[in-house]
């Protein structure tokens, strides 16, 4: 599995390019971390990956998972998963149930999936919480949740938006060897964009300095 | 600023409250539950007993009639319930708030009888629709079918969705700025979930508490109407509100007993109805449940949505073509069949406003302007007492300000009459005010809220640190601040006070012609013409109220750039 991005710009209509042309690959359980100044359009490159990008911006370049173009595809469609600065758990539902709504439908019956959700949960260091009101989690919890419910829709790849700079610095080294391990073990091609140099070594990835493109004319 | 501060303005507003509002509902309310079971003084009436009843279900067609109005409130408001989701779940996106808006007034300011009236002009077997379908179709004559007053209740249907549906919209798009919708779409489009899917599992849920309310509205409304049951529904037997209000009105003074154990009888229905609506909750919550864990992704919603767009746009476009065909048949002079528009114009049926218009007009413009200068002083008061308390609002409270609009009109309004009867004010402007203002404080005090509490709280503070007392700070800051919010609440007063129908009737005891009456009565057969006079303009004022709330600020702040955006 691998998540590669050829020649991929972005730019809004009529104007230059937001950064330059941006290549590489990232390879099974790899971590690639893009750096660079505010307002670079870091997270409008993670949007183009995910899917998300509002239709003002014009994508060009391509974007393969596995060998295949993904890039006409909807968001949904993609098997991308992408870790938000919030944890953006469903205010709705309870704990439990955000991790079923994300679990993947191929884990079939009901008793199956619920003993799947529970697993997780105690795995994420949140044993028993299935009816929690997600509102009455910590930071910590919130944002385990959260990963725990992206890793169960089974991504292909995943993407990660600063998602350790709300956390406070002693949870931050303990979210992040969580994130990695998982992603390690299940050998998730993961693309990170983040300001922290810390976030970046702790990869042992390739980092990828994304600067402004030349915009005078 | 202590919690005490403005306590006496609270106790004003308390009082006024009760005594207005809350009185006549429960009074009312007694009233008909007196004469229902065989007590009413006035008639010689002393009696208690069940005699009122085995009236009223002695009445031929009851039950059927009854069968009608559940069958016709809940099809409107599931159906327009249905048709509002999926629209918005597609047009959320592409269209501003303010954009929808815009769009969605006219439909919302025309009164529902202008409305009704217009929609049976356009769907009747000579009216607009057949006219335009006559070359297709080969006819030669007007088509012998029984398209509104029809006695499946079809053509009440679609009157209340084509009023409904705006409705719901506009009460939705402003619930949706309330929760984190960009963020939660993405979330779950990231989990592999298509947008519809995402709509339905995780937005509708969120949005349904903040829009039960007004769908209770809606459903009270739909199963209460008598202006739109009159010129739409099924005519024999009716609707329940409409055989009610033709019991009341009959020429023997006794059927107002039966009447009224009718009128408890509409109030159970809505009741019932409110009933269904919590078990379909419960039951909606527990599938929901299960259909949020089973975690399909499944085929994609996106034609249902898609349908459900498609049925929207073709009910704004019959509403529109409603609207329209009003003003055209006003001016129309000669319009033979199958003419798509007439032969000739003329301006006669407009051209004797000493005739009647006339009058209606300066009637319905007091009527709304007093209910709105009430509604509007009393909301204000209300709302900067909850300021100076510095507290939000109760439960109680908001369910008070709902309350009217939540029992049926019927229910209550006969009953009121009689105590007003007995104060000696029925039958006169100061009786329809009152009842009138009952149903207009609901909707400006609904309206005004969010904007109220929307504005910028460092205003306030800035003026008192600036020296200013409370009521400075209330009319140099704040009113001039909201005045867009504050002119288009009295808009919607306005469009409110215009298109009430049943308490300018029983309380003005038919002595009181407005647009509204004259435009229903006119409505049941007369000339075309003068009934497209009399719709137009009732559907017309509303609109003028609206232009007049957009135009006014647009004008008093046009050197205020940042006043543009402090709309409602």
């Amino acid at each position: 599995m691998s998540l590669c991005l050829t020649g991929l710009t972005v730019r809004l209509n009529q104007t230059p390019p937001l950064f330059p042309a941006l290549t590489l690959c990232v390879g099974p359980g790899e971590v690639a971390t893009v750096m660079g100044p505010s307002g670079v359009g870091k997270s409008t490159l993670l949007d183009a990956v995910a899917g998300l990008l509002s239709p003002t911006f014009i994508l060009s370049g391509q974007i393969t998972l596995n060998g295949m173009d993904i890039s006409p595809l909807p968001a949904e469609a993609r098997r991308i998963g992408l870790m938000f600065q919030d944890a953006v758990l469903f205010p709705h539902l309870s704990v439990g149930d955000n991790l079923a709504f994300g679990l993947s439908r191929t884990v079939k019956g009901r008793r199956v999936r619920r003993d799947t959700v529970q697993e997780a949960l105690a795995d994420a260091g949140l044993p028993g919480m299935y009816d929690r009101d997600p509102a009455s989690l910590s930071g910590g919890q919130r944002s385990r949740a959260a990963l725990m419910r992206t890793l169960l829709a089974d991504p292909a790849a995943l993407l990660l938006d600063e998602p350790f700079s709300k956390l406070d610095a002693g949870l931050r080294d303990e979210m992040r060897g969580f994130t990695f391990t998982h992603i390690r073990k299940r050998e998730i091609p993961t693309l990170m964009v983040t300001h922290d140099p810390e976030d970046a070594e702790a990869t042992n990835g390739p980092i990828i300095t994304l600067s402004e493109a030349e915009t005078s004319r | 600023m202590r919690p005490r501060d403005g306590r006496g303005l609270r106790l004003v507003v308390l009082a006024v409250l009760v005594l207005g509002l809350l009185g006549p509902i429960a009074a009312g309310l007694g009233q008909t539950g007196r004469a229902a079971f065989g007590v009413m003084p006035v008639l010689g009436a002393v009696d208690p007993g069940l005699g009122p009843w085995r009236e009223l279900s002695a009445i031929p067609g009851l039950w059927t009639s009854m069968k009608l109005t559940l069958w016709t409130g809940l099809a409107a408001t599931l159906l327009s319930l249905m048709l509002a989701v999926g629209f918005c779940a597609v047009a959320h996106e592409r269209m501003s708030n303010s954009a929808a808006a815009r769009w969605l007034t006219p439909f919302l300011a025309a009164p529902h009888a202008a409305m009704a009236i217009g929609l049976a002009f356009v769907l009747a077997p000579s009216g607009w629709i057949a006219r335009l379908l006559a070359p297709l179709m080969g006819w030669g004559n007007p088509p012998d079918l029984t398209i509104v007053n029809d006695p499946w209740g079809i053509a009440l249907i679609l009157g209340l969705m084509v009023k409904e549906v705006p409705f719901l919209l506009l009460v939705m798009l402003s619930a949706l700025t309330q929760i984190p919708l960009r963020q939660n779409m993405a979330a779950g489009r990231m989990l592999g979930y298509g947008r519809g899917l995402v709509w339905m599992k995780i937005i509708a849920p969120q949005v349904w508490p903040l829009i039960r309310l007004p769908v209770m509205v809606v459903l009270a409304y739909a199963l209460s109407t008598v202006d739109m049951g009159l010129i739409l529904g099924p005519s024999n037997p009716p609707v329940l509100a409409v055989l009610l209000t033709r019991l009341f009105s009959d020429p023997e003074i006794a059927r107002i007993l039966p009447a009224s154990a009718g009128a408890l009888m509409q109030g159970l229905l809505v009741a019932a109805a409110f009933a269904l609506l919590w078990l379909g909750e419960r039951t909606m919550r527990r599938l929901g449940l299960w259909w949020v864990r089973g975690g399909g992704r499944g085929s994609s919603a996106e034609p249902l949505l898609r349908a459900a767009t498609a049925l929207v746009m073709a009910l704004f476009a019959i509403g529109t073509l409603a609207m329209l065909s009003l003003v055209v048949w006003s001016l129309a002079w000669r319009w033979p069949w199958p003419a798509p528009v007439p032969q000739s114009w003329s301006l006669k049926a407009w051209g004797s406003p000493g005739a009647g218009w006339a009058h209606a007009l300066g009637n319905t413009l007091l009527l709304a302007g007093a209910t709105t200068a009430i509604s509007l002083t009393l909301a204000i008061a209300w709302l900067e007492g909850e300021d100076r308390a510095r507290r939000g609002r109760a439960a109680w409270a908001e369910a008070l300000i709902y309350l009217p609009l939540l029992v049926p009109q019927i229910a209550f309004l006969y009953g009121l009459n009689i105590l007003f009867l007995r104060l000696g004010i029925s039958g006169g402007h100061i009786a329809v005010i009152w009842a009138q203002a009952l149903f207009v404080f609901p909707y400006v005090m609904i309206t005004l809220s969010d904007p109220w509490r929307a504005l910028d709280p460092r205003l306030t503070r800035a003026a008192a640190s600036l020296g200013a007392g409370p009521w400075r700070r209330l009319f140099a800051v704040k009113l001039p601040v909201l005045a867009m919010p504050i002119l288009t609440a009295a808009a919607i007063g306005i469009a409110v006070s215009v298109a009430q129908y049943l308490p300018t009737l029983f309380m003005g005891a038919g002595r009181v012609a407005t647009l509204t009456t004259e435009a229903v009565t006119l409505s049941s057969g007369s000339d075309r013409r003068v009934t497209g006079v009399y719709a137009s303009l009732q559907a017309g004022l509303p609109l003028a109220a609206y232009a007049a709330a957009f135009l006014i600020p647009a004008l008093l702040h046009r050197k205020r750039a940042a006043m543009k955006g402090a709309s409602a």
